[in-house]
């Protein structure tokens, strides 16, 4: 039921609002709103009933085993979102002068120097709002840089054609066409096709690494080493940093530009969709074109650094800070893991992931890069199974609804057949990857004997499968009061 | 180790499974050349408590003086009940509802929230959010481009009187794709878009215009005319409009002879507390025509299996993970937790609730305005009705007015003079209702006496403080 279907005209939550309406008289009657808005007319407490019971109709990291690859749902810590909801940190307005944000500018410039520090990087900018907002960041980074060189040929963006969809769509928001590199058989990039379309129209390259197929590119000092010698820069997608943290730097590895994700890797809330935090770092001969703000050091002090101070920059991309909240957690998390947790973060990630992967494949299912060591996370492929039984990766990721496990992330990269891309994280301790060993091989067991009861789940939850189809195509995107 | 639940024995008895020595051997792809050492430069790690301490001092550092600015971010009342629900986990850690079946609470929230947004805004359909009102206005300018098939423009008009951050953002995200942004000015005396200027560019090519209700100034703009000024001359009506404004203004569907084609705009006053400029969010709202248009999520309701009601992500065709270099955007991520926070501020607030927040607004900057414009110099710089924002001229530099006022913890608002120098020493003030007759009597009594301290010491360049 919606809330608004428990609407009752009159009711109020009354303790929510002002005792009166105040006078508005100062508002000429031809600016003035015609008829209240039709909202939901309802008592505070039927909005906390209402909501919580909705929100015990969701899977979360909090409720359930979550190994939605490519997404990092690790713990989120409570203590991130306690310190970071401290009242000070919650009212200051985001134009305060700085005598009154030094506490959360010098929280701002320390996140950035650590994130320099963990990647390599010679400089990051905090402000980009997402992921997908970093990307497009980096690679207006990347015209601005041919731009500024006079370089105005390069009109061509390449990208693995296992690659997020974020990074074509981020590439064509930046003005750039974009060319698809073939993955080879062993999941590596297939660098002699790079070597054919390499030329003096390539702006860059968008890489992930481990890559989306969950391995690690193995020849990219090599590929660095083309694209560079070619006059392309390199775009780091920061997706599966979590895999490396520590380890092995993008910056080191010979790329220009990333982008991180604070929300996977520093373990910031997904919050069903967002917000997250997409900050960007460079090499030395990018950084005059970082988004701004940014936060320097001016002796003892923090000072804000803005379009007036840093005239080539790409610009601004939202209107404050970005996304400061998520910020602050991610910057507590970092503090309290420090230098020695954030390379457990890719030890115990790539253990787990490989630990699941050994045990999946001892239970009978088939490894998409057999041959390959995972990273924090690996893909099965069901295509066997989807061919022998006629149940496919949507039927077994249907069915682990039913035995309380999300669905790791289904058919993509879309190069696998019926893949499943399984990422576990650091924080799962053994038991449960145990209990989920268990549970696909009780699934499989169902697709050789009662293929039917996989095919039609899940049966347990608040709704069967959906009609997608109608959804899309008799559109119903709002409730109406006269329905 | 924090967060990492391995014993010991665990570790070794995953490293048999594997078969690897040690778990540095899971790390034998990665060439040894391109290891990193230890990270020298992060420091070590705290407990809960240590980095607790630490973050109290950092928030108690920055003072919680008494706040007068607005500028794109409002103070309002938050109800207790907001962020104790949206904080559970079931929604804290939830991800973007990819799993239907299980992702049914979430997804319905976005439904009621799409429900909410089209009603306040009276527009057909809403996406379930954008990262903020700029990069919002970012998207919808994309949007009109792609949408109006009476125009191959790529130019847009945009006022002067629009926040200047947000026309920065617009042009940081459009500028590589061609797209030109020609800046309407204002009228010195009212503060409204000048309809006079406006009329030479009838006739010419443009994509869309866009229309701020109420503007940067906190002024009212002629909506019905504007609106139906761009339909005349083939181009697309943009809104950009505060939600809580909307409680008591116009609504953008029913502005003119046609209505807006699109609306957008900062839904941080639904719920969202200021902490610094985010996470707020960006909503959008259109013309039941242009929704393949759109970007960002959509929710639909449909029928499962069984003919019960359900709740899912519909037209995916225009996203990233589906249409990649074709997609009408490249956002993927939302800012889905302050949609659940905004979706029961709303509900717990209703439109009579809403209607109450504005007109208090009102009430309280109106008198802000008059306490204030008593001091010697100080006055409304413009004649036009305003919302819960006004623009003051002050009788000395605002830069060192407001200096001098966060000296004694006032926060007086926003410097205008960078921005637009045209209007002088200019201050734009704020007072939500959430500023008591107390905190407005509180910035009049140092205001006075800043202006006091001036004047006695005209030659004095820096303030005392």
């Amino acid at each position: 039921m919606l809330i608004f279907e428990k609407s009752r005209t009159g009711r109020r939550a009354t303790a929510q609002a002002p005792l009166q309406l105040a006078d508005m008289e100062g508002i000429p009657a031809q600016f003035r709103r015609r008829q209240s808005a039709a909202m939901p007319e309802v008592s505070e407490m039927q909005v906390v009933r209402h909501y919580t019971q909705l929100s015990q109709k969701n899977f979360s990291i909090d409720t359930h085993f979550y190994p939605l690859g490519s997404c990092t749902m690790k713990y989120n810590p409570r203590a991130s979102n306690t310190l970071a909801s401290l009242p000070g940190f919650l009212a200051r307005h985001p134009l305060a002068p700085e005598t009154h944000s030094q506490g959360f500018m010098g929280c701002m410039y320390e996140l950035q120097e650590m994130l320099k520090a963990a990647t390599g990087m010679f400089a990051v900018s905090l402000s980009p709002a997402a992921g997908a907002q970093g990307e497009f960041a980096g690679v207006a980074m990347i015209r601005a840089y041919h731009d500024a060189r006079g370089d105005d040929v390069r009109n061509e963006i390449l990208a693995p054609d296992a690659a997020h969809g974020t990074n074509p769509a981020s590439a064509v928001m930046c003005g750039y066409k974009v060319r698809e590199i073939p993955t080879g058989a062993n999941g590596d990039i297939d660098v002699e096709a790079l070597k054919g379309v390499l030329g003096p129209q390539t702006a860059g390259i968008m890489l992930t690494n481990p890559s989306t197929v969950g391995v690690f590119e193995r020849r990219i000092k090599e590929i660095a080493g083309l694209v560079h010698e070619a006059g392309g820069l390199l775009y780091y997608d920061g997706a599966n940093l979590n895999a490396i943290l520590g380890k092995v730097r993008p910056g080191d590895m010979g790329f220009d530009v990333i982008h991180m994700n604070l929300h996977k890797t520093f373990s910031t809330p997904h919050g069903g969709g967002g917000p997250g935090a997409g900050p960007v770092g460079v090499s030395e001969r990018l950084e005059p074109y970082l988004p701004v703000p940014m936060v320097a050091q001016d002796g003892e002090d923090y000072v804000w650094l803005t379009e007036d101070n840093r005239s080539e920059s790409i610009g601004r991309l939202s209107a404050f800070a970005g996304n400061a909240g998520v910020l602050l957690r991610a910057y507590i998390y970092a503090r309290m893991l420090g230098r020695d947790g954030m390379h457990r973060v890719a030890e115990f990630s790539t253990l787990n992931a490989n630990y699941l992967l050994k045990r999946l494949t001892d239970a009978g299912f088939d490894a998409a890069y057999p041959e390959r060591r995972a990273s924090h996370e690996f893909i099965l492929t069901l295509k066997r199974q989807a061919r022998e039984l006629g149940v496919n990766t949507m039927d077994f990721a249907k069915r682990l609804l039913d035995f309380g496990v999300h669905a790791p992330t289904t058919y993509f990269p879309l190069l696998v057949p019926e893949c499943l891309l399984i990422e576990p994280t650091e924080t799962e301790a053994q038991d449960e990857l145990d209990r989920f060993v268990d549970i696909m091989t009780t699934i499989l067991q169902e697709a050789q004997n009662d293929p039917e009861k996989v095919k039609s789940a899940p049966h347990g939850l608040p709704v069967r499968r959906l009609d997608d189809v109608r959804a899309a195509r008799d559109l119903d995107l709002a409730w109406k009061k006269d329905r | 180790m924090p967060f990492i639940p391995h014993t010991e024995t665990d570790i070794q008895a995953m490293l048999a499974t594997i078969g690897a020595p040690d778990i540095e051997a899971l790390f034998d792809e990665i060439p040894p050349a391109l290891r990193c050492g230890e990270l020298e430069k992060i420091p070590q790690g705290m407990s809960e408590m240590e980095v607790g301490r630490l973050m109290n001092a950092r928030a108690r550092q920055d003072g919680q003086p008494l706040c007068f600015i607005g500028a794109g971010a409002y103070d309002h009342h938050i109800p207790a009940a907001v962020w104790q629900l949206a904080s559970r986990g079931e929604f804290y850690t939830a991800y973007t509802p990819y799993q239907a079946e299980a992702s049914q609470g979430t997804l319905q929230l976005l439904y009621e929230f799409q429900s909410m947004m089209t009603a306040l805004t009276v527009m057909d359909v809403s996406n379930t959010s954008l990262y903020d009102g700029a990069s919002a206005l970012a998207e919808a300018v994309l949007m009109a481009v792609r949408a109006n098939r009476k125009s191959k423009s790529k130019r847009i008009l945009i006022p002067r009187s629009l926040h200047p951050a947000y026309r920065r953002v617009v042009h940081s995200i459009v500028r590589n794709q061609g797209i030109e942004l020609v800046e309407l000015p204002f009228d010195m005396e009212s503060g409204q878009t000048d309809s006079l200027v406006l009329e030479q560019y009838a006739g010419e090519d443009f994509a869309a215009l866009v229309i701020p209700q109420c503007n940067f100034f906190g002024v009212l703009e002629s909506v019905d005319e504007l609106t139906d000024w761009a339909h005349a001359n083939r181009m697309l009506a943009i809104a950009v409009a505060n939600p809580v404004a909307l409680a008591v203004l116009q609504a953008p569907g029913e502005w003119g002879e046609q209505g807006a084609d699109i609306c957008c705009g900062e839904g941080q006053p639904l719920g969202a507390p200021l902490a610094s400029g985010g996470p707020y969010f960006g909503f959008l709202t259109c013309a039941q025509k242009l929704v393949r248009q759109m970007p960002g999520r959509i929710i639909g309701r449909t029928l499962d299996l069984d003919g019960k009601t359900g709740y899912t992500l519909t037209l995916q065709a225009r996203e990233q993970h589906i249409r990649r270099s074709k997609a009408t955007s490249n956002i993927c991520t939302n800012q889905g937790l302050m949609v659940t926070a905004a979706t029961i501020h709303m509900s717990l607030l209703g439109a009579e609730g809403l209607e109450r927040v504005a007109a208090a607004c009102h009430a309280n900057t109106s008198k802000l305005v008059k306490v204030l414009s008593a001091l010697p110099g100080v006055g409304p710089v413009f004649k036009g009705a305003v919302f819960h924002e006004r623009v003051l001229r002050l009788p000395l530099e605002t830069k060192d007015a407001l200096r001098s006022l966060a000296a004694h913890n006032v926060l007086g608002g926003f410097d205008l003079s960078a921005d637009y120098p045209e209007l002088g020493n200019a201050v734009l003030v704020c007072a939500t209702e959430m500023r008591s007759d107390e905190d407005i009597e509180q910035y009049r009594s140092k205001l006075e006496r800043v202006i006091n301290a001036r004047i006695q010491t005209p030659c004095k360049l820096k303030p005392d403080w």
